[in-house]
């Protein structure tokens, strides 16, 4: 189980290229068409560069590590379910940028849960800054970690 | 990307909505590749079986990436401030998913003025899968 102790623990910063192809591959897995993702002539006359869809911080899994992980004090992966995702955004994303990503663990709640038993909630939260050294975005999430294992 | 005009906003206004008629185990995957989520679960038939589960189910994140389109849509790409979902049923495949959401307040927050809305994406039996809300920039 995760526990208090956990919270404002740390994980190394991690670099992240913000890659126009990445950004038509997620496009298109979410099924968004819109050309200012596939139009880069386009998005610089309208934005100022080719924008990233709202969610497209997820890609973050493919540029962290072990090590970006501010680690959880004992949470059991195996029970774990996705509960909430939250995004607030300061500044805009481009492709082009490299981003640096800081994960902590902003909290550690404990509830009584309806078809798991007892759960903990972990709440992360990653902060992300430009090569300008602007802060961005913030990527807040809730993981659940269930007493039992869940049944479908 | 065109803002909208705060002026003609209305508290209670509705998002257009976008429906997937039917999201697939192709799209599971094609959104696994793409973000980076390899959790067996949303892929993995055998792994699934195994597990007590009949098949696979969308990446709750998925789900909210249909539904971000949805209100980059509404409010143009650029202008989203926050974004939030929470997730309730899970989406199987062949599931019709409707990602809609409504104003619910108008602010000025940052020097802006910015819009707050709730969002939600029903399947085919007007269960919720997500609940979330948002704050958007206009103009």
């Amino acid at each position: 189980m995760a526990d208090k102790s956990a919270v404002g623990k740390t994980g190394k910063p991690f670099k992240m290229h913000v890659d126009w192809s990445k950004v038509r591959e997620f496009a298109r897995a979410i099924k968004d068409p819109n050309p200012l993702y596939f139009d880069p002539e386009l998005a610089k006359k309208e934005l100022g560069g080719v924008p990233v869809p709202v969610t497209f911080l997820q890609t973050s899994a493919f540029w962290t590590d072990e090590t970006s992980s501010p680690g959880f004090g004992g949470f059991d992966l195996r029970r774990i379910l996705h509960g909430e995702q939250e995004f607030e955004f300061f500044k805009p994303i481009f492709v082009g940028d490299t981003l640096t990503g800081v994960t902590k663990v902003a909290d550690v709640l404990e509830k009584e849960g309806g078809r798991g038993g007892k759960m903990t909630l972990l709440i992360t939260e990653t902060s992300y800054t430009n090569q300008k050294g602007e802060k961005v975005a913030i990527a807040r999430s809730t993981l659940i970690e269930t007493g039992q294992a869940v049944k479908a | 990307m065109a803002k909208l005009k705060f002026d003609s906003v209305k508290v209670g206004d509705e998002i257009p909505k976008f429906e997937v008629k039917g999201v697939t185990r192709p799209d599971f995957v094609r959104y696994a590749g793409a973000s980076g989520d390899f959790v067996p679960l949303h892929y993995d038939q055998t792994f699934v079986e195994a597990a007590g589960i009949p098949t696979v189910f969308a990446q709750g994140m998925f789900t909210a990436g249909l539904l971000s389109k949805a209100v980059t849509d509404y409010v143009g790409i650029g202008n989203v401030r926050r974004f939030q979902v929470r997730f309730a049923t899970r989406v199987w495949p062949g599931d019709v998913v409707t990602c809609t959401g409504k104003v619910t307040n108008k602010v000025e927050k940052d020097g802006e003025k910015q819009i707050e809305g709730d969002l939600i994406v029903l399947n085919q039996k007007g269960e919720p899968a997500i609940k979330g809300s948002f704050r958007a920039a206009c103009a």
